[in-house]
């Protein structure tokens, strides 16, 4: 069914049953994400893509759209307070870009340059992590680890259906582990698949490193703004 | 067994003893649609805090697909300065379990679980007992029955749908709402969670009457609560009071003679002052009270109190969503500054600001309510803050330590000297 909704100020057209983030992107407004896959039950993890519903302040890839819903993301206080998330996450963990195999694919360098970050306003809590190599084919490297859980939920044992990743501790002390049984009985493309989920430089694969040059990846060549509007408009 | 003092009860809790099979013959004769509207009318909401209407709980939980419905028992009173649960499963867990049966009954379920927190793991043989002499006047195994499950000491399980995902066997953090549990719980099921203290008074409402319990309190906040007072008091322990009661009458009845301010609702609540706020009322229509009433004299330090409030959100933060496994850290940074004297208007607004941001941001109610111990208590006692603020002094922040900060350099300066002269 048709319905018609209002995304700042704009009226706009689509189908009942939409999730907001793709709703807004075809109408020509950017949300950022960070934890959301699009196809992909929502995480609600980041809260990166809070907008206002009806003056409730909700995180957009946990909305699906309905009749004559309000919908604001470009007003300050929203725009300001995704920001405010981006930049929690760069003060709670240790995020080096030049030194990153990540970069120019990383979904948090992406986001915080899209949203004109320059310094967090929190204060950087430098914390120690260990990293993980234990696993044959995977290298965890927790300083950069935004616990977005999209690995815990989507990547499972293909036999078994078991998590492979998970969330160990609470709060701060939380860290990201790995099975390091079913990591190793990954196949290859399930290896590629857990690196490129991972929105940041936490999977990395081993004897794999700067395939592409840094500088010819895909967000150093164009903003994640672009490409989120774009697979919408083709 | 703890024996905490109960100073005044007597009128849906602690008071006459229930005739239980007569209670629960009644009611189970009614159908379904009848009790759902009896605890409807009798307009009670529910007792853990949030004040989520009863009745319309388990009607959308009747309403929710299947056949399989669950209800659960909260026991996992975990909000710092609360303690009247614990004292209804010592004293009445009968009046408890009937509330359950009744619910069951309700929405349609043949289980129900008691969530029953791991601090409270001493009371779990005593119930299980209780559970059996249920069993054995058949009140309970025919057609439903009650099992207890521990938790494992998360703060973060007191919210239902964290409480849910911990009863089937998964790490303890708040789902995304909706689905609310009365559509999708346990096991994906409709499910009625209710606090203790909600279903002790659905029993003593289906004893006594909607209307006799509608008579009492005020119109949005119906009958009576429990409040579990600690603190600067001549007589701490439990009260039951009628909603409406103003905060004076309380204090009165306590024997809290020099009370400056009271914590009400624990560190997700609010901070009122005694004086101030003396004649604002317990209800949810004016100071909402999910039980916890904590008192602090003038002898107090309530900025330590707040920065105590603050690190119990770090440390109970589940970490799951950024706002408040992040945002905690940075405010409670914040109140230390304050407390060292080394912050400025500044750090004050940037409190306020980033309080606000993860209040509106977080995912479930503990990091919504994570800043409230800064922003109320700044509200109600902005001197406390201001009084140990330092003025900015030229271009650089009071926070900011230069000699901390360049220590790093020098260190280097010195090994490399040494380094270089080897």
């Amino acid at each position: 069914m048709t319905i018609q909704i209002e995304i700042d100020g704009v009226a706009v057209t689509t189908e009942e049953g939409g999730n907001l983030v793709e709703v807004a992107a075809e109408s020509g407004v950017y949300v950022p994400t960070l934890c959301y896959l699009a196809g992909k039950p929502a995480l609600g993890t980041c809260r990166a893509c809070s907008v206002k519903v009806d003056g409730r302040v909700v995180p957009a890839c946990t909305v699906t759209v309905t009749e004559g819903m309000r919908v604001e993301v470009d007003a300050p206080e929203t725009t300001d307070m995704r920001k405010a998330l981006v930049e929690m996450l760069f003060s709670e963990g240790n995020h080096n870009c030049p030194s990153c195999e990540k970069s120019g694919r990383c979904t948090l360098q992406a986001v915080a340059y899209e949203l004109d970050m320059m310094v967090s306003r929190f204060p950087y809590q430098f914390p120690e992590r260990v990293q993980d190599h234990a696993s044959d084919k995977i290298w965890l490297e927790r300083d950069r680890c935004i616990f977005c859980q999209r690995c815990v939920e989507f990547i499972r044992d293909r036999a078994t259906g078991k998590k492979i990743f998970s969330i160990s501790r609470r709060g701060t002390n939380a860290r990201i582990e790995i099975d390091v049984e079913l990591a190793n009985a990954m196949p290859p493309e399930q290896v590629r698949e857990a690196v490129d989920i991972c929105p940041v430089g936490t999977i990395i694969e081993k004897r794999v490193g700067y395939d592409d040059p840094i500088g010819e990846r895909f967000y150093d060549i164009e903003s994640i703004r672009d490409r989120a509007l774009e697979r919408h408009a083709e | 067994m703890t024996h905490t003092a109960v100073y005044r009860s007597g009128r849906v809790f602690f008071g006459d003893e229930i005739d239980y099979r007569a209670l629960l013959d009644r009611c189970l004769a009614l159908t379904p649609h009848e009790v759902i509207t009896a605890i409807s009318d009798s307009g009670l909401r529910g007792l853990g805090g949030a004040g989520f209407p009863t009745g319309t709980k388990w009607r959308l939980c009747r309403a929710g697909a299947g056949d399989e419905k669950y209800v659960i028992c909260n026991a996992d009173e975990g909000e710092p300065g609360t303690f009247k649960d614990r004292v209804l499963l010592t004293r009445s867990p009968k009046q408890v379990f009937s509330g359950m049966i009744i619910a069951a009954h309700a929405v349609g379920a043949a289980q129900g679980i008691v969530y029953l927190r791991a601090e409270y793991a001493y009371l779990r043989e005593y119930l299980e007992q209780q559970l059996a002499e249920l069993r054995e006047e058949r009140l309970l195994g025919d057609g439903f029955d009650i099992r207890i499950q521990s938790g494992a000491g998360s703060y973060i399980c007191g919210d239902e749908s964290a409480l849910i995902e911990s009863c089937e066997g998964k790490r303890g953090t708040a789902r995304l709402k909706p689905p609310f549990p009365v559509e999708y719980g346990f096991l994906g099921k409709p499910t009625a969670v209710n606090n203790v203290e909600t279903l002790a008074a659905a029993a003593r409402i289906m004893d006594r009457g909607a209307d006799w319990f509608a008579a009492m309190g005020t119109p949005e906040s119906k009958g009576t609560r429990l409040l579990s007072v600690s603190g600067d008091c001549a007589a701490p322990g439990i009260y039951e009071i009628e909603w409406g009661t103003a905060l004076r009458e309380v204090l009165e009845m306590v024997g809290a003679d020099d009370a400056r301010a009271v914590q009400i609702s624990g560190p997700a609540g609010e901070m009122v002052s005694a004086s101030a706020d003396a004649d604002r009322r317990i209800a949810f229509e004016d100071i909402s009270c999910g039980g916890s009433f904590m008192i602090f004299n003038a002898q107090r330090d309530l900025l330590g109190v707040v920065r105590d409030f603050m690190q119990f959100f770090v440390d109970e933060s589940c970490g799951i969503c950024v706002p408040c496994r992040a945002g905690g850290v940075v405010l409670r940074e914040k109140v230390d500054l304050v407390i060292d004297g080394r912050a400025d208007q500044s750090d004050l607004d940037d409190m306020v600001q980033w309080g606000r941001i993860i209040a509106q941001t977080s995912r479930c109610g503990l990091g919504a309510t994570s800043p409230n111990p800064i922003l109320t208590t700044l509200q109600k006692f902005p001197e406390i803050f201001r009084n140990r603020l330092q003025q900015q002094n030229g271009a650089l922040l009071p926070s900011f330590d230069i000699d901390t900060a360049l220590s790093g350099y020098g260190e280097a300066m010195a090994q490399l000297v040494e380094q270089e002269t080897r």
